[in-house]
């Protein structure tokens, strides 16, 4: 097993102020706009680019929650294991908001794709977007693609991306695992 | 909640077959659910392409209503089938009447029956999940699930609460799964009720028993108050309604002569002034409209856990 680390220390903070500058430049103040992260890994990075943007605009009040998409998961009884949820918290109205929808790494779409549908049992936004950190290039099964990216890495489908956070990892790093050299 | 936890079993026929990681499980499960039904699109996709038929060879209003409910808000497709209009009535065999059900591409049965067993028998001789929503005076396991999660809810732990059983114990599967979802999970278990009503070996399952009312009520911290089976009484177990209810009912002026305040459940249906006076029914205290609720999710949740498992 190789591990490759592909963000971490100060370029890994200057990372995520670089996209929290790009939300501003679209979403002003945040009045009519949401950010929702995916459960699970998604939602560390929602949070801090929602504790972010409270640094960078302290007047703005910015909404943020969580979506659990299990139920909405496209694999349902395809893989040994129950999908075990988790939870969904979501304190205001995204009807007619503009709704960042905030992950971690972006692969196959297919998370996306449910969370897309978890999110309208909730109301109809009037915009969606998509951020992550990482988007892992060429590996779409669905046509999803990010409004804003962290980083873009090209990884075959045997190598698999993992971000660890501060909070639960005691470190931000984004590292390429590889089975084989 | 550790990823990749399962059910242990293939089907849901008993609280017997479960463990206590399985109860919790169910129980923790059924919170994200109950969740899920309180959004204003109450419904999520998983179970789109399972089909269910619930099978039901005894009257049931709630746990068909609740099972239905759950079977439609996790999308799946639902066949009912009521005894009482079918084949069964023309001499089918129950084995027969299932298999011709389950010829029909169905994944999942829910099914009542008016003999205890008639679940576990299903399961050997069909290849099907079975969920039983009451065999007899066997077992109720859904019911029980949601008492134990309505408990936790109210009083955030079930572990070391002590819960009186108050009734005809003897005809009730209610209080069978229930007397064993409790223990599984950690709470004391009374049952009360006259002498008549009280199976003669029931002590060999570790509960308490307690003739008189009052102070099975000084005891405890929630009362599970059941209904009279008189479908199931052949003989008279007792001299009159009237006076099990002088008894034997829970009434507001003795709930308020106890020196705390208890909780008071009632899987339904209801008889009021016997076993339950309406100003108690209906009082703050009781919880039986939080039980029906969550009876839904509690449903959700075994569906979801049960149809997750491949065979």
């Amino acid at each position: 097993m190789q591990n490759l680390t592909l963000l971490d220390g100060q370029k890994f903070q200057i990372t995520i102020e670089r996209l929290c500058h790009q939300l501003i430049e679209s979403h002003n103040d945040f009045s009519n706009s949401v950010i929702i992260g995916i459960q699970p890994r998604g939602i560390y990075l929602s949070r801090r680019i929602a504790q972010e943007l409270r640094k960078i605009l302290p007047q703005a009040k910015i909404d943020d929650g969580i979506l659990d998409i299990t139920f909405y998961r496209d694999d349902f009884r395809r893989g040994d294991n129950p999908l075990v949820p988790n939870s969904t918290q979501i304190d205001f109205i995204i009807e007619g908001k503009k709704v960042i929808l905030i992950d971690d790494v972006l692969w196959t779409g297919r998370t996306i794709r449910a969370a897309l549908d978890a999110m309208l049992a909730f109301g109809r936004p009037e915009k969606v977007e998509l951020l992550v950190l990482v988007d892992r290039r060429y590996s779409r099964h669905l046509p999803i693609e990010p409004d804003y990216i962290g980083i873009k890495v090209d990884a075959i489908s045997s190598q698999k991306v993992v971000v660890s956070w501060k909070e639960t990892d005691h470190e931000d790093k984004v590292i390429l695992i590889s089975d084989q050299v | 909640m550790a990823a990749g936890q399962r059910l242990s079993g293939k089907h849901l026929l008993g609280i017997k077959d479960l463990n206590k990681k399985d109860i919790e499980l169910i129980l923790e499960t059924a919170a994200t659910f109950k969740d899920v039904i309180n959004r204003p699109i109450k419904k999520v996709p998983s179970l789109r392409d399972i089909t269910i038929a619930n099978i039901f060879f005894e009257n049931s209003t709630r746990t068909k209503l609740s099972f239905e409910l759950a079977q439609k808000r996790l999308s799946a497709d639902v066949v009912n089938f009521a005894a009482s209009s079918s084949s069964v009535s023309k001499g089918e065999t129950l084995i027969d009447t299932v298999n011709n059900i389950l010829a029909m591409k169905v994944d999942m049965v829910v099914m009542r029956h008016p003999y205890a067993g008639a679940g576990m028998f299903l399961s050997k001789h069909i290849n099907a999940q079975i969920v039983n929503a009451g065999d007899g005076a066997h077992e109720h396991p859904t019911q029980a699930l949601l008492d134990a999660y309505s408990i936790k809810e109210k009083l955030g732990e079930v572990a070391g609460k002590k819960v009186v059983i108050v009734g005809d114990i003897l005809h009730s599967r209610v209080a069978l799964s229930n007397i064993l979802c409790l223990q599984k999970l950690g709470a004391e278990v009374m049952v009360c009720g006259p002498t008549t009503l009280i199976p003669k070996y029931i002590h060999t399952l570790g509960v308490k028993v307690e003739h008189n009312l009052r102070k099975a009520l000084n005891w405890c911290d929630v009362a599970n108050m059941l209904r009279i089976q008189l479908e199931r009484q052949d003989i008279k177990y007792f001299p009159s309604l009237r006076e099990y209810a002088m008894m034997y009912g829970l009434n507001k002026q003795i709930l308020d002569s106890l020196d705390k305040e208890i909780i008071v459940m009632h899987p339904g249906p209801i008889n009021r002034g016997v076993e339950i006076t309406s100003d108690v029914a209906d009082s703050k205290q009781s919880i039986i409209l939080d039980q029906v609720e969550n009876g839904v999710a509690v449903r959700m949740a075994v569906l979801y856990l049960l149809a997750s498992q491949k065979d």
